[in-house]
């Protein structure tokens, strides 16, 4: 087995929270090191490292992927959005705000994570029924709220995103 | 911490082939990445170069083979792909299903039905029920494209008969006729399933014609419980035929202790998942109507 010393790097070009990025990085980088480390994001967490708990997650062309677990490489010219690209001149965006209203956040830890896989379950069901929200939250970990302000905060978002047009970022 | 490796993307499936036979032992195909990252950081295997064959067009393409007999699923459909599929939902609606119960949502978003095949991990969703449904996967190497039935292509654990060189390029599984009536039975306390059956049944004038039965995650490799397909064939639907059955699938898990649950458990989990999706897809069939 060769292992190479030799590091080469490749050219990665991508857009993150709606800003053009371009950095160099190693093929074996993974997204969630590339996004804390070399940009400073830290709202995607590191926990269980192996696609389980969901505090990583990050959305990926606007579907939810774990950090942990995808090479920065995947992320050559596309979208990444991470949990700091919601909040827009200092308002958060419904989704955040109805978790707060909900008190559907306690350490917070798991927290980004949740909000951005909301994210993408309202973009694909605007009204989602219970069963829904919970198949998208199955693999969204929460060890000190329980679940049930969670769901009430994604009902709540909802309506208020249907109410006032509210689709974007 | 993953080490260092280079990433290749070949244009084409030869060139692929190309790549693997070239680097041979030093390289790895690299798709969704689910399974593959996670061994890597672990730090159990290394491969210096990885082939991604996600940059080779229409390999994630799901469509009705030319006889109209078969669906045709490009090997790198995400979970994600074939939940959504409407050709899965309307012809094989329990693939669909089943794709959705896989991890979780980031899983099926990224990760592949080829790759999750060819890693072979033994509490796959989609082999045991591919299994059932009689699929066959085509592969292609230095020598050709050749067809694997899905019974011969897992051979031990994380083991399966692709050879080195070798890319899987699609799964073609049997289009269930109308009368046909499916069932998958699941039990989870972890990520990945403690035991898990699929059924499919076929009844024609309240007798089953036939039957396919698969148990997976209670041993090395997804197995069809042959014994149990045959008692039920010529039969009408019951509670006594499917204990019966039932019986035999417990018979044939070859399940060891783990984490999952004690070998005794599984046993019994296997057991009562049989006679519950037999129950359901003899109830599914019995409506006649479509597929189910």
């Amino acid at each position: 087995m060769i292992v190479s010393t030799e590091v080469k790097t490749i050219d990665l070009r991508l857009r993150v929270n709606g800003k053009e990025v371009a950095a160099s990085i190693e093929p074996c980088a993974l997204l969630l090191d590339f996004l804390r480390d070399q940009l400073g994001l830290k709202g995607a967490k590191r926990s269980c490292d192996v696609q389980v708990c969901g505090t990583c997650t990050i959305l990926l062309d606007g579907a939810p992927v774990s950090g942990c677990c995808t090479l920065a490489y995947e992320a050559h010219n596309r979208s990444v959005i991470t949990i700091e690209g919601l909040t827009q001149n200092g308002i958060l965006h419904p989704i955040q705000q109805a978790f707060l209203d909900a008190s559907a956040v306690q350490c917070g830890f798991c927290t980004s994570g949740m909000v951005l896989t909301v994210k993408s379950l309202l973009a694909q069901y605007p009204q989602p029924t219970t069963a829904q929200i919970k198949a998208y939250l199955d693999g969204n970990l929460c060890r000190c709220t329980g679940y049930w302000n969670i769901l009430t905060a994604v009902r709540q978002a909802a309506q208020v995103m249907a109410s006032t047009g509210a689709l974007s970022p | 911490m993953l080490a260092p490796f280079e990433i290749h993307e070949p244009a084409t499936v030869s060139e692929a082939v190309d790549m693997l036979t070239h680097y041979d032992e030093d390289a790895s195909i690299y798709a969704g990445g689910t399974e593959l990252l996670l061994i890597m950081k672990e730090g159990l295997v290394h491969y210096p170069h990885l082939v991604n064959i996600k940059t080779i067009p229409q390999m994630d393409a799901i469509r009705l083979g030319i006889d109209e007999q078969r669906l045709k699923i490009g090997a790198q459909a995400t979970h994600r792909q074939v939940e959504q599929s409407s050709l899965v939902q309307e012809h094989i609606p329990l693939l669909s299903e089943a794709a959705a119960q896989i991890g979780n949502l980031r899983v099926r978003t990224t990760g592949t039905i080829g790759g999750n095949l060819c890693f072979a991990e033994p509490h796959s969703d989609p082999a045991t029920l591919l299994l059932a449904c009689g699929a066959s996967l085509d592969l292609s190497g230095t020598n050709g494209v050749r067809t694997v039935p899905i019974e011969d292509f897992f051979t031990g654990l994380f083991e399966t008969a692709r050879k080195p060189d070798e890319i899987l390029l699609a799964i073609s599984v049997p289009i269930l006729p109308v009368g046909s009536g499916s069932a998958y039975s699941k039990f989870s306390i972890h990520a990945r399933p403690t035991a898990t059956v699929a059924v499919i049944l076929h009844m024609q004038d309240s007798i089953i014609d036939s039957a396919r039965v698969a148990l997976g995650s209670v041993g090395p490799t997804p197995v069809r419980v042959v014994q149990a397909e045959e008692i039920l064939r010529g039969e009408k639907p019951g509670d006594e035929l499917f204990a019966a059955a039932a019986a035999h699938a417990q018979a044939a898990t070859d399940a060891v202790d783990d984490i999952y649950g004690s070998a005794a458990y599984k046993a019994h989990l296997a057991q009562v998942l049989t006679q519950r999706a037999l129950e359901q897809a003899a109830t599914r069939a019995g409506a006649g109507d479509r597929v189910h």
